[in-house]
């Protein structure tokens, strides 16, 4: 069964339809790439997806592991297994990061039937897996992306996503304000969780994440719909010809 | 450790009540209702106290009498008819149900979601409690701990007879019987409260706390605390329930008076969880309370820590009077209102000595359709030379039917005084929640995360055995507010 099936998606903010049928099917183990220009709809995409209030999906259908989760609120569709990795991480003042960080790794595990991480073993686990992603003791001590840089703040998604271990990770323009070594960081952590347990979507403008992320499919996303499929050579292509050529051309 | 020494002492309260038959004799022990010279000679008179006090009383209420009541609060106070009340032994304690069967279902899913044993749930919720522990010898063990570093811990009751000098001396010192209307009909009819002593150079073995005490449960409506530190001492006292607690009395008007002398220092930390009515301001208690502590001696320091989250209305200002040279003042608060609840509250730090310094940071968050104030008062007289003060004052408002408002009085008459003021209004954003639900947290949790967050700077300030469970029940009295 699939990981992921989009049917036929539609989905509107207030009186606009920004998805006009979008069809996708993801198998676990597989790396997608959405990539489309701006305004195309890629962060609505991640949105309707994970459930965020204020879009309607008027038409289709979202299953995960075939069950449909539209009816689900953004917080179920986390715990079962859904992650997104946001464009624009979100300040916390004042909350502190193990705290958020444990608070969600436990509300996950116990949705699994797993028994909960006391405080202990979270700072143990939290601390190696960090260690990896070059997120410090004391980046991990201060609120949650209070202060962060830009690419210590995706990082810090990639170290919420790596301690979630979820099935579907959607991550939203994951490259977007990164330099070129924290890029190789980032791309280096979302590769180590790379695995036959886990699909992920990979939604960008720039081909250039998907030198470090390499695709198992691309799909251009235009208009509100899904216009081409293929391969990675297919990023190449909108690398080189533009979003106008591919989409012209299609 | 502590918590459970408070839980073996509040069984202790609660059995003991149970075994000196409090049910049967409560009728002998009722005042009638209403307020006159009589009821408070009677008071007087059940508490075997001296003629001074007595007197006290009696001036006390004579200026009551012709004092009016204050409105210059943004509160909605509806009439209160002062002799539809009992001035003593509240009827409460007659109708102590038998089980907790009897027990709203609301209140033990709040008990149970704080964690609450069920032999303390049954206390709060005033269900008799069997005799579990062995707890005479711990209290005994408490008590002479406190004996051997020389502190006096005792209901005020008490203290006026067994320290007559000590409490003439300073009672009403710091809260004059004539300061404000409810300071004036507190002096009159006060049932008992705690006083603390603690000698020159000592460092309190141990946090007080008034689940300590011995008959604390019935002192209800009004409440008198006296602390005097004396040179080089310390003590942090804490007051109040983490547990909200059903009343039916109404109005709650306590004085709290705090004494600091040289290089002592009085830490004072409250978590005030009283019933808050229903959703349309129904029931609920009246909370006006005076609180002001006096930093008579020189480099002496008083602490307010307070989490507000309970009460129909809340008329507080926890305030320091810093005469000594060098002392300070410090006011940590959070208020958390929510359905029609209102809350004025804030504090007043007067600077007189030279060199006095305070803080004060004071989190409102508003929730539902209610109304949370910040007022405050910075004074600096003329030969408080160098005076220093820092106010932070932050509004969260969670929804769109709330109100916030923050109403600072500053007055300075030094120029060497400085005194800065922050206030910030936020809002919990759409984006904040989002992300926290997207991490699988559900929206109450996410909620309780974002609003302790916000008030991390005042919770950091609470004692440890406090801090974790007031971080809860600022999650529970936000329940139902967003979505």
């Amino acid at each position: 069964m699939a990981l992921l099936e989009i049917r036929d998606l539609h989905a509107r903010i207030g009186d606009a339809e920004i998805l006009h049928g979008i069809n996708l099917t993801m198998d676990r183990g597989e790396v997608h790439a959405i990539m489309g220009p701006n305004g195309s709809g890629k962060s609505t995409l991640s949105y309707v997806l994970s459930g965020r209030d204020g879009y309607e999906v008027t038409q289709g259908d979202i299953l995960m592991d075939g069950q449909s989760v539209l009816e689900m609120e953004a917080d179920e569709r986390a715990r079962l297994g859904m992650f997104l990795a946001f464009q624009y991480p979100v300040e916390l003042p004042g909350v502190s990061g193990m705290a958020f960080l444990r608070a969600a790794v436990n509300a996950r595990r116990k949705e699994q039937g797993l028994e909960e991480v006391d405080q202990l073993g979270f700072v143990k686990m939290a601390r190696v897996v960090a260690k990896t992603l070059g997120v410090s003791d004391e980046m991990l001590k201060r609120a949650v992306n209070v202060g962060f840089s830009g690419g210590e703040k995706k990082r810090y998604e990639i170290l919420q996503m790596a301690l979630l271990e979820p099935s579907l990770a959607v991550l939203d323009e994951t490259d977007s304000g990164l330099d070129v070594d924290a890029l190789k960081i980032v791309s280096e952590g979302v590769n180590a969780q790379r695995g036959k347990n886990v699909g992920m979507l990979v939604i960008t403008h720039y081909q250039r994440l998907l030198d470090h992320i390499v695709p198992d499919y691309v799909h251009i996303l235009a208009g509100g719909q899904i216009v081409k499929t293929g391969d990675k050579s297919l990023a190449l292509e909108v690398e080189k010809n533009g979003y106008a050529g591919i989409h012209n051309a299609a | 450790m502590v918590a459970t020494v408070e839980t073996i002492n509040q069984v202790e309260q609660a059995t003991g009540s149970y075994k000196y038959g409090f049910v049967t004799e409560v009728e002998m022990e009722k005042a009638p209702k209403g307020l006159n010279e009589d009821i408070i000679r009677f008071i007087s008179a059940k508490k075997d106290e001296p003629e001074w006090m007595l007197d006290w009383r009696l001036k006390a209420y004579r200026y009551w009498l012709k004092m009016p009541t204050p409105d210059w609060a943004k509160l909605n106070i509806p009439p209160i008819d002062y002799n539809d009340i009992y001035y003593y032994a509240a009827p409460k304690s007659a109708e102590k149900p038998k089980s907790l069967d009897e027990v709203d279902p609301e209140l033990l899913r709040t008990y149970e979601k704080l964690g609450i044993p069920l032999n303390e749930q049954k206390m709060l919720a005033g269900v008799a409690v069997d005799a579990v522990f062995d707890s005479v010898s711990v209290a005994t063990t408490f008590r002479e701990e406190l004996a051997k570093a020389g502190v006096i811990f005792c209901p005020i009751s008490e203290a006026i007879k067994t320290h007559p000098e000590l409490v003439k001396k300073y009672i009403g010192s710091v809260v004059p019987v004539a300061d404000n209307y409810f300071s004036a009909l507190n002096s009159a009819v006060f049932t008992d409260g705690s006083f603390v002593y603690i000698p020159k150079g000592v460092r309190c073995p141990m946090e007080l706390s008034t689940y300590f005490r011995i008959n604390e449960k019935n002192t209800g409506q009004f409440e008198r605390t006296l602390i005097i530190a004396e040179d080089e001492s310390y003590v942090s006292y804490l007051e109040g329930c983490t547990a909200p607690q059903r009343d039916e009395n109404q109005l709650h008007a306590a004085v709290v008076e705090l004494v600091a002398h040289h290089d002592a220092e009085i830490k004072y930390s409250t978590v005030q969880n009283w019933y808050p009515g229903d959703e349309n301001g129904k029931g609920g208690i009246y909370n006006f309370v005076t609180k002001r502590g006096a930093c008579r001696g020189d480099r002496s320091k008083i602490s307010w820590t307070q989490v507000e989250t309970g009460s129909a209305i809340t008329w507080k200002y926890p305030s320091c009077v810093l005469r000594g040279k060098d002392s300070v003042g410090e006011f940590y608060s959070v208020a958390v209102t929510n359905g029609a609840q209102q809350a004025d509250t804030g504090t007043k730090m007067i600077h007189i000595g030279e060199g006095s310094s305070s803080t004060i940071i004071s989190k409102g968050i508003s929730a539902g359709k209610s109304q949370n104030t910040y007022r405050g008062l910075v004074e600096v007289h003329k030969g408080a030379e160098n005076a220093r003060n820092f106010t932070q004052c932050d509004s969260l408002l969670v929804g769109d039917t709330c109100g916030a408002h923050t109403v600072p009085y500053i007055s300075s008459r030094n120029p060497t005084g400085k005194i800065e003021h922050e206030a910030t209004t936020s809002r919990i954003s759409e984006d904040q929640l989002f992300y926290c639900l997207q991490r699988g947290l559900d929206e109450e949790d996410a909620v309780s995360l974002i609003v302790n967050g916000f008030c991390k700077e005042v919770m950091k300030e609470l004692p440890m055995e406090f801090a974790v469970e007031a971080q809860k029940l600022i999650g529970i009295s936000l329940e139902g507010s967003v979505g």
